[in-house]
């Protein structure tokens, strides 16, 4: 129970800084301000936004089926946030620790699907309903070369729970029951026979153990933007031709539900990428011999030291990847339906399956 | 104590799914139907069963179901409501099951089955989960039935790429 509020609070902080951020990053991408006058520098307009929106009226249209237009936005929120269930923040803080965490989130995903059909046929409105089966098709489709990117990870790593994933990743890793006799070399290779088990920071990350992660690293991040409804694969919400998409009857508190629930997907996708390819909560700075760098940027496990160093780098990479998303948003123009398709099945699908044939002799290489 | 809430969330959206004339609403409570039997699932020590009935049945058969009425029909057309056809066969061959089903549970004395009583509670043991023990099992004992059925499932797929094909008049 604690563990739900942990992550609900810490969600709510992260997404309205991400929101602010998002108005600034946009505002200065375009030779702009942003917002100056809330608060310093305009960092009270995103707490404000949402105060607004509490207060404003919940318009439910008259021919709106009721029941399912109320639904909606509880069951896409739940879904995504069900998903950070299985996150591990810390090296001893996870909400729930289930050995096939990685699975479970697949799974879960999808049943955000399920909910953006109920929102766009509980609104009746056929900007609703196109985008929403706009949404749908793009979300399954991209999670085929989502899936197979991570499949290609959790090849290398040999499991499935994202906080033994974790623990491969950094100096840590003898201390995770079941991995105490394991060997992390440099780029997997043992034929180099350089031991990184004890150097840890970045060349003990995914994409260092097996640089072919990098490939499907870049695949997965294409293919969360994708999933997230994020630019350049925004068109189920294009405003130019669709108004909002599957929203755009919701007002008032629902709509700021079905709000946080996009950018909660936006972080939990940065978060999976973080915990399998970019090292989790694990430290980016190596021992370089007596300059002992990661231990002294680990901390202790079971004390408010790792916990904080855990925490901090996690998020700080997370934010990384959102900053990178944000600028691609203000970046490159949205994608017409048929080259999304083309991007999909013509060119991620097939580059994935590669990885993942690549990623198998990879780890083959490795014991 | 939980078993009895996901099996009457199921057998109530089962019923439900079954009685409303609402396409759309049979479909999102045949969603609860599944969530509540992978609830059920994971109470038996069945994790990654669970989790995949989640993945194909909500992620996949269920959305492409939505999508199909959603599709073929108009907004609040009479298409989307669904009729009562063949009502005694329909009742006979349900009533027969139920009473064949009935039958065979009170007559198996389940709690005295012998690998019952020997099985500890602890099933998984060290493991934490049983996709090991699947994985090993699929490429070993029943590798032939798992290739089988992918073969089964490229032919489907091929056959369906066939027939969706846009034929040009020659």
């Amino acid at each position: 129970m604690l563990a739900f509020v942990l992550t609900l609070v810490l969600l709510l902080s992260i997404v309205i800084v991400l929101a602010y951020a998002e108005r600034k990053v946009a505002a200065f991408m375009q030779d702009r301000m942003g917002p100056t006058e809330a608060g310093p520098y305009g960092s009270l307009q995103a707490v404000l936004d949402v105060l607004k929106l509490l207060q404003k009226e919940d318009i439910v249209p008259a021919a709106a089926d009721k029941k399912l237009f109320k639904l909606a936005p509880i069951l896409i929120f739940a879904a995504v946030f069900a998903g950070f269930a299985v996150i591990p923040f810390t090296p001893d803080l996870v909400p729930a620790g289930i050995g096939i965490g990685v699975f479970y989130l697949l799974a879960i995903i999808s049943l955000d699907v399920v909910g953006l059909l109920m929102a766009g046929w509980g609104s009746n409105n056929k900007y609703a309903m196109l985008g929403a089966m706009r949404s749908v098709a793009q979300i399954v489709s991209y999670e085929i070369p989502a899936a197979l990117a991570i499949l290609s990870a959790v090849m290398v790593c040999q499991s499935l729970d994202f906080q033994e994933i974790s623990y491969q990743q950094g100096v840590l890793m003898n201390f995770f029951p079941g991995l105490g006799s394991e060997v992390n070399w440099l780029f997997g290779l043992e034929a180099l026979g350089i031991n990184t088990t004890y150097v840890g920071g970045i060349t003990t990350w995914n994409i260092f153990r097996a640089p072919i992660l990098l490939v499907s690293f870049i695949i997965y991040f294409i293919a969360s933007l994708a999933e997230s409804n994020r630019a350049p694969f925004d068109i189920p919400e294009a405003e130019s031709e669709l108004v909002a998409g599957f929203h755009v009857e919701y007002s008032g508190f629902r709509f700021a539900m079905l709000f946080l629930a996009e950018y909660s997907m936006m972080v939990l996708v940065s978060l999976v990428a973080v915990i399998l390819f970019l090292g989790s909560w694990n430290t980016p700075l190596p021992n370089l011999g007596p300059i002992r760098l990661a231990y002294w940027t680990t901390g202790t496990v079971g004390e408010l030291s790792g916990m904080l160093w855990g925490g901090f780098w996690l998020l700080s990479k997370t934010f990384m990847l959102l900053f990178l998303q944000l600028q691609i948003r203000w970046t490159y123009p949205r994608l017409r339906v048929d080259q999304l398709m083309h991007l999909c099945w013509k060119v991620l699908t097939p580059i994935a399956l590669a990885v993942v044939l690549i990623a198998g002799i990879w780890r083959l290489l490795m014991i | 104590m939980l078993f009895y809430i996901f099996a009457a969330l199921a057998i109530v959206s089962g019923a439900y799914m079954v009685l409303t004339r609402n396409l759309l609403y049979a479909g999102f409570s045949l969603l609860i139907t599944l969530l509540s039997i992978a609830g059920i699932y994971v109470l038996l020590f069945a994790d990654f069963i669970a989790v995949t009935q989640l993945m194909v049945y909500v992620g996949g058969v269920l959305v492409l179901i939505l999508f199909g009425i959603m599709l073929s029909s108009r907004v609040h057309d009479k298409s989307v409501l669904s009729e009562n056809v063949n009502t005694v066969w329909g009742t006979l061959v349900a009533g027969l099951i139920l009473v064949g089903l009935s039958y065979n549970i009170l007559k198996a004395n389940i709690s005295s089955l012998p690998w019952l009583q020997m099985t500890v509670v602890d099933v998984l043991g060290d493991q934490k989960s049983t996709v090991q023990m699947i994985g090993i099992k699929l490429m070993t004992d029943f590798v032939l039935p798992f290739e089988i059925a992918s073969l089964l499932l490229l032919i489907a797929l091929m056959g369906a790429a066939y027939i969706a094909t846009n034929k040009q008049k020659v």
